[in-house]
């Protein structure tokens, strides 16, 4: 494969275009809506109306608005019809004559998708999945050749530098950096890893990347071998992912078979390959080092840093770990520049973030917005506030590690500071919506109960706290508990943060430090409604009589 | 040997360049608490008991898996470590299944010890009553995982020292356990080479020799150290 | 001067802890100047009077008429303490925790190993039924102070109250003080 056969493949692709474009989602959100069978009435239909060679109907990504899936949208009309149903097929296709049709049509000028900044998405909903030559038809690899051929390794990692790109795996750490710090390391043997393990509960933007644009995610990997002087890639994925891991599996064979991975990648002196760890859904499996151990074939457990991966990783190699949003925003940075990435978002946080938008509101899906919008903007004009005949009361980022933030604080900008100072993080992406509805003391309990289960039993604070937090929640959250109780919570929520091994139990206490700092009342009224009104004597009072 | 200066607790130690911050204050006479360390096989870091403030690094770090560098300030008993330590002992004591009057080990245990160190008269946590076994299939030894901590003491000396790996950590949060061979009872395990090793490893009551009855048990601390020794130092000699 | 009000109560324990208390031997004569005894198992009083200075609780939270009565002695109580393993950590009598439920513990004992004639007891109002988790008595009530031990040794329990008699909290610290066991 040379740039010129790429470019072949390109124009071929664009040639043999039909006018219209059918796109339907099959990504797993619209697929459990029966998007399967759909896709499949809408390729009859158009048989049926003899207008193949017009139309065609492409299975796709994700559109983002899964809460009202199966999508259907139209190309190049920018129709997006809701929930479709499989029989709504054929009046599709006549609405695309000029006829009528039964489907809802969902307004695409709606704040939903006009907020929108799709980086990392900007594929997801265009192109086939599981076609490569659907993703060089949009300039795909093309980035892969240009660091080969026009870039050292250091302009590579300093463009990455200029971008202000930070890692989208939850502590932001800048990439740039990382990568440097790697590609300093002294050895020739180097792993370039990314994490797909998504295990935060109710997230799955990594999902819909690997599963709308998995080809983005391998050409980023090589940049990233290629940067750090490695030549062999990991994807660490959850086995519950098994659409994402097919997907992911045929874009290797595909770019294996054009010669875009494997040896002397465009006739460069650069190899590199890429082999798939699939791990078994244990949370604690996404922290670093866990993971590490897991793809060495060990009991995914993690051990403290320093030593970093980027020094130490994979069988004691430098390794570069990044999520795969990291690694989706690599080829555009490099396509239009390290400066105008640096334009998007705010100063300390460049570029877009996509958030995995959940709970109590009217439109839930994945959306990708530039860093610095408000959550209120989220929230309200995107999400359409909350769902019918409830108030929003907070809103939750940053999943188990996260906290919340009171419907007071919307107006707070989504950026890594911000966030951090109201006691919650970007994390991974996902944004949940709480309504009047939900008590804050059961919220704090859900995520407490989920760090609890999946803490590996390491090390005691984690393993023994999270167990004792849970059961001090569980006590006041059935009025069983004292002022007592409330106080030995605050006095272990942060021994557990400060002593834990790794970030599961560094963060677990978050969820209740967050729910205390801004719905204590609610903690407060639990506990004084407790044991039927009759508190039990303290010991402060009978000291002093 | 490059040789690094660092204070500890106000005071300037010297120390070997790539040891940890718990080797040179234990060389300097300075006791920082420890559970799940034993010399001469690998750390872990998993007890948190040896956390030190190092100046500089907003948080703690464990002394025994963090070598020390030129000029680090280490303060290894501030209030608030006394007082998370005293936490962390709490929390093993409400984890298991301790009861120490009828306990092999009663008087002879360092997680008993260590409670006498960081001050605990009672444990402020609710105490769980686990349901856990008892493996006496061993000829020659016994398991209450009623009293284990999960050190993973046993489980590196057998692997690193006697080479047996006999020992391992299954499961996950509060319901990992030490298991032996693949989950089999203890006598079953061919690997076992009898050698006793993990039984001396073991802080607490939860490995014993067969035939012990309460408090009777005292372990030989020092064989650990003796081999250890002999195969690093090439001293035979006890 | 007014003597101490102290009482001694007994609950699921096995005495032990009072037995350590006896070993005390002629001090007993010389704590005897100091306190009144108002409540103890050693002393016939039927009823646990108000206005009690210090009580020392040997035993854990095991049965209805346990807890009961700690929230009693606690509301007429200047000064708790938990006296020995069973009340701070309810220590043995909770070896039967283990095997969950009241109801599954008296199957076990009273069914399952009954020899002669397995059954139940039960006799309302006279033997107190079991509660389903056995509890240190800090679980259930605020302690004042923490008396390890199984028993604690004699010497321990005078070094605990006599800095009590003269007013001042004693520290419980080291070896000899707060060792379990
Ligand atoms: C308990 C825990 C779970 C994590 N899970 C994930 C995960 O599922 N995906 C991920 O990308 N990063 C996860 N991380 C963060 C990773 O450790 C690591 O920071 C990240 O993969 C680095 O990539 P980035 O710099 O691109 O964000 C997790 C961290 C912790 C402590
Ligand atoms: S903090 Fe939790 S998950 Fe992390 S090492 Fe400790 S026990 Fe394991
Ligand atoms: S192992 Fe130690 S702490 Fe546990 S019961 Fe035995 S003596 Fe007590
Ligand atoms: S058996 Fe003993 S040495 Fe092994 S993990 Fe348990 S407490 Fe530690």
């Amino acid at each position: 494969m040379d740039l010129k056969e790429l470019l072949t493949i390109a124009a071929k692709e664009e040639e043999e275009a039909k006018e219209i474009c059918i796109n339907c989602c099959t990504a797993a959100g619209c697929n459990a809506a029966n998007a399967v069978e759909l896709k499949k009435n809408l390729d009859k239909a158009v048989k049926a109306a003899g207008l193949d060679h017009k139309i065609e109907v492409q299975s796709v990504g994700c559109m983002g608005l899964c809460g009202r899936g199966p999508l259907v949208e139209i190309d190049p009309d920018n129709i997006l019809y809701e929930q479709v149903k499989p029989d709504q097929a054929a009046s599709i296709v006549d609405a695309v004559n000029g006829g009528e049709t039964t489907a809802i049509q969902f307004d695409m000028e709606h704040p939903f998708f006009a907020y929108q900044f799709p980086i990392v998405t900007e594929n997801s909903g265009r192109i086939d999945p599981e076609r490569i030559e659907s993703y060089i038809a949009v300039g795909g690899y093309q980035q892969l050749y240009k660091v080969l051929y026009e870039m050292t390794r250091f302009e590579l990692i300093n463009e990455i530098t200029v971008s202000g790109l930070r890692g989208r795996g939850g502590a932001g750490y800048p990439t740039g950096l990382k990568w440097g710090l790697s590609a300093k390391m002294p050895g020739n043997q180097k792993y370039v890893v990314c994490n797909a393990d998504e295990g935060d509960p109710g997230a799955f933007m990594d999902r819909s990347v690997l599963e709308s644009d998995p080809h983005r995610l391998i050409e980023a990997m090589a940049i990233a071998g290629y940067a750090v002087g490695a030549n062999h890639g990991y994807i660490y994925v959850r086995a519950e992912y098994p659409l994402a891991i097919k997907r992911l599996n045929k874009a290797i064979q595909q770019a294996k078979k054009y010669g875009l991975l494997g040896s002397q990648i465009f006739q460069s002196n650069f190899d590199f390959k890429v082999d798939i760890r699939i791990g078994a859904g244990a949370f604690v499996c996404g922290e670093e080092t866990a993971l590490i151990a897991s793809i060495e074939g060990k009991r995914g457990a993690p051990h403290p840093r320093p030593p970093y991966p980027s020094e130490v990783g994979i069988w004691g190699c430098p390794t570069v770990i990044n999520n795969v949003e990291t690694y989706a925003n690599i080829p555009v940075i490099l396509r239009e520049g390290g400066e105008w990435f640096a334009n998007i978002g705010t100063e300390k946080s460049t570029g877009t973030k996509v958030f995995a938008l959940t709970g109590k509101v009217k439109n839930s899906g994945l959306i990708e917005v530039p860093m610095g919008m408000t959550i209120r903007e989220i929230v309200e004009e995107m999400g359409g506030g909350a769902t019918v005949g409830s108030t929003i009361k907070a809103v939750q980022t940053g999943g188990p590690s996260g906290g919340c933030i009171p419907a007071s604080k919307l107006d707070t900008p989504v950026d890594y500071e911000s966030l951090q100072e109201l006691g919650t993080i970007m994390g991974s992406g996902g944004m949940i919506v709480v309504d009047s509805e939900t008590n804050m003391v059961d919220f704090a309990k859900f995520f407490m109960e989920f760090c609890r289960d999946e803490s590996c039993g390491k090390c005691i604070p984690c393993r023994a706290g999270t167990v004792q937090m849970y059961e001090i929640l569980q006590k006041i959250a059935e009025k069983r508990a004292t002022q007592a109780d409330l106080h030995i919570l605050e006095t272990l929520a942060p021994m557990v943060k400060e002593t834990s091994l790794c970030g599961l139990g560094q963060s677990a206490p978050n969820p209740v430090l967050s729910t205390l700092r801004f719905f204590r009342e609610e903690y407060l009224e639990l506990i004084e409604s407790s044991h039927n009104g009759k508190v039990p004597v303290s010991a402060e009072r009978i000291d002093k009589s | 040997m490059a040789v690094k200066s660092i204070k500890i607790n106000g005071r300037m130690v010297s120390a070997r360049a790539g040891e940890s911050i718990l080797e040179a204050a234990e060389d300097a006479g300075i006791h920082i608490p420890r559970l799940c360390h034993v010399e001469g096989v690998s750390d872990v870091a998993a007890c948190r008991m040896c956390l030190v403030k190092v100046e500089g690094n907003n948080k703690f770090v464990p002394a025994c898996m963090t070598p020390v560098e030129e000029e680090m300030i280490v303060e290894t008993e501030t209030p608030k470590l006394q007082e998370y330590r005293r936490m962390i002992v709490e929390l093993l004591f409400a984890e298991g299944n301790h009861v120490c009057a009828v306990c092999v080990v009663n008087g002879n245990c360092q997680l008993q010890d260590l409670a006498i160190e960081v001050g605990m008269d009672h444990s402020r946590f609710e105490y769980r009553f686990p349901v856990r076994g008892v493996d006496l299939s061993h000829r020659l030894f016994g398991r209450d995982d009623n009293r284990c901590i999960l050190c993973t003491r046993c489980v590196r000396v057998c692997d690193e020292i006697e080479g047996a790996h006999v020992w391992d950590v299954a499961g996950r949060g509060s319901k990992s356990r030490i298991v032996s061979g693949l989950k089999e009872p203890w006598g079953k395990v061919d690997a076992c080479t009898e050698c006793g090793k993990c039984v001396e490893s073991c802080p607490t009551g939860a490995l014993f020799f067969k035939g012990s009855a309460v408090g009777e048990m005292e372990r030989d601390r020092d064989k650990l150290k003796f081999l250890i020794t002999a195969r690093q130092k090439k001293e035979w000699t006890r | 001067m007014t003597k101490i009000k102290l009482a001694t109560v007994w609950l699921a324990g096995c005495s032990g802890c009072h037995m350590s208390f006896l070993d005390l031997d002629e001090w007993l004569f010389d704590l005897a100047e100091k306190v009144d005894v108002v409540y103890s198992p050693i002393a016939d009083v039927k009823e646990y009077p108000e206005g009690v200075d210090v009580c020392l609780v040997e035993g854990a939270i095991s049965n209805e008429e346990n807890l009961e009565f700690i929230h009693q002695v606690r509301e007429r109580t200047k000064f708790l303490i938990s006296f020995g393993d069973c009340a701070v950590t309810a220590n043995v009598p909770a070896m039967r925790n283990m095997l969950g439920k009241a109801d599954h513990v008296l199957r076990r004992a009273y069914l399952e190993l009954g020899e002669v004639t397995p059954q139940f007891p039960h006799e309302p109002g006279i033997v107190p039924e079991l509660i389903d988790r056995v509890t240190p008595v800090h679980e259930v009530v605020p302690v004042d102070l923490y008396l390890p031990g199984c028993p604690p040794p004699a010497e321990r329990i005078r070094a605990a109250i006599e800095p009590l008699l003269r007013g001042e909290k004693p520290v419980m610290e080291g070896r000899e003080m707060i060792k379990f066991g």
